[in-house]
C-alpha cells in the first residue's frame, strides 16, 4: 500500500498525520480494491476493449478468430446500412423535441409549482407519478390508449377495420412516442428543477419583485441565471435520454424496427442472432454521441470539487 | 399614491393570470394522470366486453379476476421472486462499495482521490451498448474456467455483478458529496482514540449515513426494479428473467387479452406505487443528491 500517503500539505501536516498498522493497511486495500476491480473489469475495460473490438471482425469467444477489419465496420454503417441515417434522424426528432418542447415545459412546470400555485401539491403528484414507473409499463398503458380498439380510436368513433394505427402509420408513430416520452421526461425534469429552486434564496425573487420584473423577467433574469449547475444536469439529461432511448420502443416494437433508434439498432447488431463486430461499431458511434454531455456533467460536477 | 394604484392593479392582475396557470396546469394534471386510470378501469373489466361492446360499453362484470388470473397465468411469483433475487443483493452491494470508496477518499487523504471519484462517476455515464459485447463474452469465458456455462451468462448473478459495477459509481458519487458534509472531526477523534479503519468505518461513518443510504436504497431499487436492457441481453431463460423485461413475452404471449395484460402491468407497478406513495421523500432526494448535490 504504497500509494497510501499521509498529507503534506503545509499547516495540515501534524494534524493529518496518520500511522496505518498492517492490518488496516490491509483493510484499506480491501475497501478499494474490490469495488474498484469489479468496476474496471466490468465497467471500463469492457469499454475500451469494444472501442477496439469495432475495427476487427469476431465471431465467437476465442480470441484467435479475431481479424483486423480497419474501418470496415464503420463504412458498412455509414455507406451500406440506410437504416442508420433513419435512426439517426429519428434520434435528433427526439432530441429536438425534449430540448425545445418537454425540457422547457418541465421546467416551467417546476417554476409554477414552486410559486405555490393553487394546487401545487396535487399537481406535483400528479407529474411526479411517471417518473417511478418503468418504461416497459409505461408502453404498455400508452398501447392501451392507441391501440386499434383502445381509447382513442373509440373516442375519435372509428370502428377497427377503420382504426387508425398510430404505432404502425409512419405519419404518426414518432409523435406518439414524442408524446410518450415526455409523459415520463418532464415530470423527471419538474423534479430535479424543483429540488433546485429550493436552493435559490428566496430574497433573491422578492428584490426582483420589488424592482418592479414581471414574473417572466424575473424568470429570465433571475432564476434562470441562478440555476446555472441545474440547467447543465438538465441539459445532459436530456440529451442522454434521447440518445439512448431503447426500453419503451422496444416493448412497442421489438426489433423489428417499426420505428428505427440508435438504442435499438445497437441492441440488434450486439445481441442475439444478428451479432457482429458492427454492432461494436455502432455502440461506440452512439458513446461518442454522448460524449459532449458526459464531459459538461463531469465539468459541472467537479469543478467545485477542484476549488 | 399613483404607484400604489398601478402595485394594486398589477397584483391584481398577477392574480387572475394565476388563476389561469393553476387551471391550466391543473386540466394537464387530469390528463397526466388519465392513462393509468384508465388502464386501472379496463384491468377490472373482462376484455370479452369491450370485444362485444366497444371501449366506452358500460360495464356489465366488474371485480379482480384479470388480477387473479395474471397472477396464475402469467406466473407473477415466480416472476417477482427472480426480481427479488437480483435487486436485493445487488442494492445492498452496490451501498457497500459505494460507501466504502467514498469513506477512502473522502476520510484518507490519496494522491488520487478526484481522480478515483471522477473514474467511477464518468463510467456510470457510459452507456449500457458500448460494454455490453465483452461482458458477455467475458461472462461465457469466465464460465467455462468453472465449467458451468451459465455460471455468470443467464444467471441471476451476472445481472447483478452488472448493475453493482455501474451503479456503484452513481452510490460513490452521491456518498462522497454527502461525506463531506459531515466534520472531518468526528473522524480524527475516532483515529485519535485508536479506531482501526474497519471501526472506524462500520461502527462511526455508516451510522452517519443512514439517511443518504437510505435516499439511495429507495432510488436504486427503483433503477433497477425498472431495468430492462441488462436483464434482456444476459438471460437467455425467459423464466430465470425479472418481472419488468418478463414485460415484453407477456405482452406477446397475451396479445389476445389485453385486459388481462393490464392487470399484469399494474401488478409490475405496486413496488413502483409504494415507492411513490410512501418513500417519496427518499426518491425525490436521492434523485436529487446525485444531480445537485444536495
Amino acid at each position: 500500500m504504497s500509494q497510501l500517503k499521509t498529507a503534506v500539505t503545509g499547516t495540515q501536516k501534524t494534524r493529518r498525520r496518520r500511522f496505518f498498522s498492517a492490518r488496516d493497511k490491509v483493510t484499506l486495500g480491501f475497501f478499494i480494491g474490490v469495488p474498484t476491480f469489479l468496476h474496471i473489469a466490468l465497467v471500463w475495460f469492457p469499454a475500451i476493449a469494444t472501442i477496439m473490438l469495432s475495427f476487427t471482425y469476431w465471431t465467437g469467444i476465442r480470441l484467435e478468430d479475431i481479424q483486423w477489419a480497419g474501418l470496415a465496420n464503420y463504412e458498412n454503417i455509414f455507406f451500406n446500412s440506410p437504416i442508420f441515417w433513419d435512426a439517426l434522424r429519428v434520434n435528433t426528432i427526439w432530441l429536438l423535441w425534449f430540448f425545445v418542447i418537454a425540457t422547457p415545459l418541465g421546467v416551467l412546470l417546476a417554476y409554477q409549482i414552486d410559486r405555490q400555485i393553487r394546487g401545487h401539491q396535487f399537481y406535483q403528484s400528479a407529474y411526479y407519478l411517471p417518473v417511478v414507473l418503468s418504461l416497459a409499463v409505461t408502453g404498455i398503458i400508452w398501447n392501451f390508449l392507441l391501440r386499434p380498439d383502445g381509447f382513442v380510436n373509440g373516442l375519435l368513433g372509428l370502428p377497427i377495420a377503420e382504426a387508425i394505427s398510430f404505432f404502425g402509420d409512419d405519419r404518426y408513430n414518432i409523435w406518439v412516442i414524442m408524446i410518450m416520452a415526455s409523459w415520463r421526461h418532464i415530470g423527471y425534469i419538474m423534479l430535479l428543477y424543483l429540488a433546485g429552486l429550493k436552493a435559490v434564496d428566496a430574497s433573491l425573487r422578492e428584490a426582483a419583485s420589488i424592482d418592479g420584473a414581471t414574473e417572466w423577467q424575473t424568470f429570465l433574469k433571475v432564476i434562470l441565471g441562478a440555476m446555472r449547475p441545474v440547467n447543465i444536469i438538465i441539459l445532459v439529461i436530456t440529451i442522454i435520454e434521447s440518445l439512448r432511448a431503447f426500453d419503451m420502443v422496444y416493448i412497442i416494437y421489438g426489433s423489428s424496427g417499426g420505428l428505427p433508434i440508435l438504442g435499438v439498432l445497437v441492441y440488434n447488431n450486439i445481441a442475439g442472432e444478428g451479432a457482429s463486430m458492427k454492432g461494436a461499431a455502432y455502440a461506440v458511434i452512439l458513446f461518442l454521441l454522448s460524449i459532449v454531455p458526459i464531459i459538461a456533467y463531469l465539468n459541472q460536477q467537479f469543478k467545485e470539487d477542484n476549488n | 399614491m399613483s404607484s400604489i394604484v398601478r402595485d394594486k392593479k398589477r397584483a391584481h392582475a398577477q392574480q387572475i393570470k394565476d388563476r389561469f396557470i393553476s387551471v391550466f396546469i391543473g386540466i394537464f394534471a387530469l390528463v397526466w394522470l388519465f392513462p393509468i386510470v384508465w388502464t386501472l378501469w379496463s384491468s377490472l373489466r373482462p376484455y370479452s366486453e369491450i370485444r362485444a361492446g366497444g371501449v366506452f360499453s358500460p360495464p356489465q362484470e366488474l371485480g379482480l379476476f384479470n388480477y387473479t388470473n395474471a397472477i396464475d397465468r402469467m406466473d407473477l411469483p415466480r416472476y417477482f421472486a427472480n426480481t427479488a433475487l437480483i435487486t436485493i443483493p445487488a442494492v445492498f452491494l452496490i451501498l457497500l462499495f459505494g460507501s466504502l470508496i467514498a469513506f477512502v477518499v473522502t476520510r484518507y487523504s490519496f494522491k488520487f482521490n478526484v481522480a478515483m471519484l471522477l473514474l467511477f462517476t464518468a463510467g456510470n455515464l457510459l452507456p449500457a451498448q458500448l460494454v455490453f459485447i465483452p461482458v458477455f463474452k467475458m461472462y461465457l469465458a469466465v464460465g467455462d474456467l468453472v465449467g458451468d456455462r451459465r455460471f455468470l451468462y443467464d444467471s441471476p448473478l451476472g445481472v447483478i455483478l452488472i448493475h453493482v459495477a455501474f451503479q456503484m459509481g452513481f452510490a460513490t458519487f452521491v456518498l462522497s458529496s454527502y461525506m463531506k458534509t459531515i466534520p472531518k472531526e468526528i473522524s480524527e477523534s475516532a483515529m485519535i482514540d485508536g479506531a482501526s479503519v474497519f471501526t472506524h468505518f462500520f461502527k462511526v461513518m455508516l451510522p452517519l449515513l443512514r439517511p443518504a443510504l437510505a435516499s439511495l436504497a429507495v432510488l436504486m431499487t427503483t433503477w433497477i426494479y425498472n431495468d430492462f436492457f441488462w436483464a434482456l441481453v444476459l438471460m437467455a431463460t425467459d423464466n430465470k428473467r425479472p418481472i419488468t423485461s418478463a414485460l415484453g413475452r407477456l405482452q406477446g404471449e397475451f396479445v389476445t387479452d389485453y385486459n388481462l395484460l393490464a392487470a399484469g402491468a399494474m401488478i409490475a407497478a405496486v413496488p413502483t406505487l409504494l415507492v411513490f406513495f410512501i418513500l417519496r421523500k427518499q426518491f425525490v432526494s436521492g434523485l436529487t443528491l446525485g444531480s445537485t448535490k444536495g
